[in-house]
């Protein structure tokens, strides 16, 4: 039997008023700007971008004050407006090899061509609390030093030239979408990637620290993780040419991994491969130490059942937006279900009761 | 096609300069030089997204990294010149301005342009780029500092 109820009209309104009001908190305090948050929280905004999947700061910045520092409801926002925007086509591949990079750090090799450079980094901070920022301070100026023009090549591309690791051979093969197609397995790198790069960066971070811990060891090293901004080309049709039409802050990691070789194969270093909008470094090594656990059956590894390595477990289960509305839909309204179950209840109890009465009398 | 994309370089690179410009820049430049021409719109300013993709191993097959959001306009001039642009963002302003440019850019006023809007977008982006560079350059490690104590 299918009950429709109506109700509750007013309690939404009132709540959702009192949502806006708690979410501006104490008037005596100033407001909070998009620009203050965009400025002043950008890893949070970074963290927006990467997992909305849309790369545009002041949006991500007016989802985290709507969703009051939520962030997981802030990319829920993003990821609804993306749904929202015509899409005018794809961009060229970017080319990370000519990013203008403010970090680039190798855990591989010391003296590397375009050296180690640590940009601003949380990494050497003694991670105790600064009270100078709880007051209003001036920032000293960072210093500056004349700078090497030109490009910083990857770390990869020594290793290539001894071949001592797999190449990552060009190629053009169109990319599947996940966000046109649905999600299914088997899913192949591209695939993998796309949504790993989207990937809750929790769910990623436990995923990756399984594999460190021995759940599908890989030996991971940092060979490369660089931040920075590359341009973004985009063929325009009407032109017949491409044409840069903005640029995007990157983070990029690049693992150096255990080797694999055979009789017939010399033995060589295997990759893995982490990119994310934003400077969001976490995220990037976490990406690239699954994506490499992921690649166990194009490398010819066991499968030793490690959760990291179960390529359905894993993308099924990444989307942190998936997961959120279908963990909290058990909150909203389920009398009906519920209604069913519980008649299904008492009747067992009824009848088990009948049954022992049965017994007893006999 | 090799042909058509080195007669297209000089536009290709005012249209990518243009696109990274600073909100209002372009604008500011442009007013400050001329009055602006009428033109009509062959496509109002609309705003979309555009799939950012990548290559896996930085070298390998492309992948879908996520979207961004673009703005993009096309507009006639009086005179028939065409003007297009493509810019990162919601800007409509912006794209507006920068698809002017782009037409204007294909009349007698290019040189002029080239001088009052186009140097200055150049100049200051390569300055941006090369504060933070420099900021970049100061945090790189000298290990090279180091005393070997050989002696």
């Amino acid at each position: 039997m299918y009950v429709a109820v109506k109700g509750g009209e007013r309690a939404i309104e009132n709540a959702h008023a009192w949502l806006a009001e708690e979410r501006r908190g104490n008037t005596d305090v100033a407001e909070l700007s998009i620009a203050q948050i965009r400025e002043q929280l950008s890893l949070a905004v970074n963290r927006v971008m990467a997992e909305g999947s849309l790369y545009d700061p002041d949006l991500a910045a007016l989802a985290i004050k709507q969703a009051r520092g939520d962030l997981i409801e802030a990319i829920f926002l993003i990821r609804a407006y993306r749904t929202t925007l015509p899409r005018f086509g794809a961009s060229e591949p970017v080319d990370t090899g000519i990013m203008a990079c403010d970090r680039r750090i190798s855990a591989t090799f010391k003296d590397l061509p375009g050296g180690q450079v640590l940009g601003p980094t949380f990494d050497y901070t003694h991670r105790l609390l600064d009270f100078k920022l709880a007051a209003d301070g001036e920032v000293p100026k960072a210093p500056s030093r004349d700078a090497e023009t030109g490009t910083v090549p990857h770390v990869t591309a020594f290793l290539n030239r001894e071949g001592l690791i797999e190449e990552a051979p060009h190629d053009d093969t169109p990319p599947p979408d996940l966000t046109r197609e649905p999600l299914e397995m088997p899913a192949d790198r591209a695939l993998r990637l796309q949504a790993l790069t989207r990937a809750d960066e929790g769910f990623t971070l436990g995923l990756a620290y399984s594999t460190q811990r021995g759940y599908g060891r890989n030996h991971a090293f940092v060979g490369e993780l660089r931040i920075g901004s590359v341009p973004v080309e985009m063929d325009i049709p009407e032109l017949g040419f491409a044409v840069e039409i903005g640029e995007v802050t990157l983070t990029e990691c690049e693992t150096v991994n255990q080797f694999t070789g055979s009789k017939t194969e010399l033995p060589q270093f295997t990759r893995g491969y982490g990119l994310v909008f934003g400077q969001t470094e976490r995220k990037a090594i976490s990406m690239a130490l699954v994506d490499r656990a992921l690649r166990w059956e194009e490398l010819g590894e066991d499968n030793v059942g490690a959760p990291a390595q179960d390529a359905e477990f894993v993308l099924y289960h990444a989307d942190n937006i998936q997961a959120t509305g279908f963990l909290e839909h058990i909150k909203l309204p389920h009398y009906v279900d519920f209604q069913s179950e519980l008649e299904l209840v008492r009747k067992l109890r009824r009848e088990a009761g009948a049954q022992q009465v049965q017994e007893a009398a006999e | 096609m090799k042909d058509t994309v080195n007669e297209n370089n000089p536009r290709k690179a005012w249209m990518g300069l243009l696109a990274k410009a600073p909100e209002g820049r372009v604008a500011a430049l442009l007013d400050a030089e001329i009055s602006r021409p009428a033109f009509t719109w062959l496509r109002a300013p609309e705003i979309g997204s555009t799939m950012v993709r990548a290559r896996a191993g930085a070298t390998g097959a492309p992948f879908n990294l996520g979207e961004m959001t673009i703005t993009r306009c096309a507009l006639t001039l009086e005179t028939g010149e065409v003007g297009h642009s493509y810019i990162q963002g919601r800007r409509k302003a912006d794209a507006e301005v920068a698809a002017l440019v782009d037409a204007l850019m294909q009349t007698g006023m290019a040189n002029r342009l080239r001088e009052a809007v186009l140097e200055p977008l150049e100049a200051g982006l390569a300055t941006m780029k090369a504060a933070r560079a420099a900021k970049a350059a100061a945090t790189k490690v000298d290990f090279f500092t180091m005393t070997r104590g050989e002696d």
